[in-house]
């Protein structure tokens, strides 16, 4: 008879739990050409429906021939290139000469998986010339899945900008380009521009100012640039 | 110095209150070619005696950057030396990510001072066998500081470790006083004068022997070697023909 006595489950609640991650907003982006590569992010940082700063930028010089851009969770993407930047320092002592691009590119990867079980809640686009000086830009997910490609979009306006550039540089759906042409400086600096005053339009987590990178064998240039406010 | 009862290992004290494994290290110090150190108001430098030990050799590294900011020269156990300056560069690093700033060139010396004592108050354990001289610009301005086997660091406006380097010191007397307003290029080559003093009869300093490296207000830790010291040698070299007419 006691057995016939049952109780309602106790709700196991997850209405009020503590969260590791936060998404602060924010887009990059990078274009390889045949002797250069620009890599591009907004600065805004956001929370939700607020702004914490129009002034926080994502791309970061790790040498004289490496940028990396970061979107997502910005305390993560802070310390992640601060672990990269020590790491870039360490190699340069020992190796007595700057970290490559390539090289780069895999030490991020690896750093990222090391945390498989606890994520940097970061997207990170690392952009700078390979061994025979062509642009390259690398692509990944937060646990270090890599891919080498010629451009990419990351961070909140990506479902934006990313088909932007699959039709302005890859040429995708145009029956008489030719898809492996790759661009010239000048039009690469403009169809950035244009992806981000785009989606500065669409996307309430972009806008505020934009700083393009570009490397090429004289080193790493950057400029800033306003976005909409609103 | 002699062999004697109370040197056979760095925990034995003898009678006349000495630690003989200690000041044995020190000799260690004297045994490698000269380096000298000086500063002015803005910047300080270090210029050193590359060796090699046969023809076939290269140049042994004297100078070696820790961080932007700071950097070092040995004479002594390059080994040791090696370890030392590993150690430094990481505590540089660790103080750029834990307080956000540079690690100021005091705390970096007493540090690796800290380091080297425990090796003359452990059983079983050798003093580092490097002397070294730290360069440094931080908020309080440029610093020269020596480091001893024995943990024993000082802070200098010019000095000189390694061997003959008493003719180097003895130079740098002399001549401090003027270092304080003097710009970079003229406190390299006041450097490298003091530097040639402690080189033996009939040696010289050329391109290949001859490392500099300097840091300062304006400038970030940097090493010349090889064919960018060559402006420098001239300029030492063309002080020479003036004093002499």
């Amino acid at each position: 008879m006691l057995s016939s006595i049952t109780q309602a489950p106790v709700e196991a609640h997850s209405h009020n739990r503590w969260e590791p991650y936060v998404d602060n907003g924010g887009t990059s982006l990078a274009i390889a050409g045949a002797d250069f590569v620009i890599i591009a992010a907004d600065t805004r940082q956001s929370d939700g429906y607020s702004i914490n700063t129009r002034y926080d930028p994502k791309a970061f010089e790790l040498s004289n021939k490496t940028v990396i851009a970061t979107t997502g969770y910005a305390a993560d993407a802070k310390r992640l290139v601060e672990v990269m930047e020590q790491k870039a320092q360490s190699y340069f002592h020992k190796h007595e000469r700057v970290m490559s691009t390539p090289a780069m590119a895999q030490l991020l990867s690896n750093t990222l998986y090391y945390k498989r079980f606890f994520p940097y809640y970061v997207f990170p686009i690392l952009a700078g010339l390979d061994s025979q000086g062509k642009g390259a830009v690398f692509t990944y997910d937060p646990v270090g899945n890599m891919e080498r490609t010629v451009y990419v979009a990351c961070g909140s306006a990506s479902a934006l900008v990313q088909p932007f550039l699959d039709n302005q540089v890859g040429f995708a759906n145009q029956r008489a380009a030719d898809p492996n042409r790759l661009l010239d400086r000048e039009t690469a600096r403009k169809i950035a521009i244009d992806a981000f005053t785009g989606a500065t339009e669409r996307d309430i987590y972009t806008g505020d100012w934009l700083e393009i990178f570009t490397i090429d064998q004289t080193g790493v240039h950057r400029e800033k640039r306003e976005l909409k406010r609103d | 110095m002699f062999r004697n009862q109370y040197d056979n290992d760095a925990t034995t004290w003898s009678p006349h209150g000495r630690i003989f494994q200690v000041e044995y290290a020190s000799e260690a110090v004297k045994q490698g070619s000269a380096v000298v150190g000086l500063k002015s108001k803005d910047n300080v430098v270090l210029v050193a005696v590359k060796r090699s030990p046969n023809e076939l050799a290269s140049y042994q590294k004297k100078i070696v950057r820790i961080d932007d900011h700071m950097g070092i020269a040995m004479a002594g156990l390059t080994s040791d030396a090696r370890v030392l300056s590993n150690y430094l560069r990481s505590e540089a690093m660790r103080s750029k990510m834990v307080y956000g700033r540079a690690l100021p060139v005091g705390r970096a010396v007493t540090s690796i001072g800290d380091k080297a004592q425990t090796n003359t108050q452990e059983y079983g354990r050798r003093p580092y066998g490097v002397g070294l001289l730290v360069i440094g610009h931080d908020d309080t301005g440029p610093h020269l500081y020596e480091f001893n086997p024995s943990g024993v660091v000082s802070e200098y406006y010019a000095y000189s470790i390694g061997a003959r380097s008493q003719s180097a010191r003895t130079n740098l007397e002399r001549n401090f006083e003027k270092f304080e307003d003097m710009p970079l290029k003229e406190l390299i080559v006041q450097g490298l004068r003091a530097l040639r003093d402690t080189l033996q009869q009939g040696k010289l300093l050329d391109t290949l022997n001859t490392s500099i490296g300097f840091v300062g207000k304006d400038a970030k830790m940097t090493i010349l070697d090889g064919e960018d010291t060559q402006a420098y040698l001239d300029l030492l070299d063309e002080g020479e023909a003036m004093e002499t007419e």
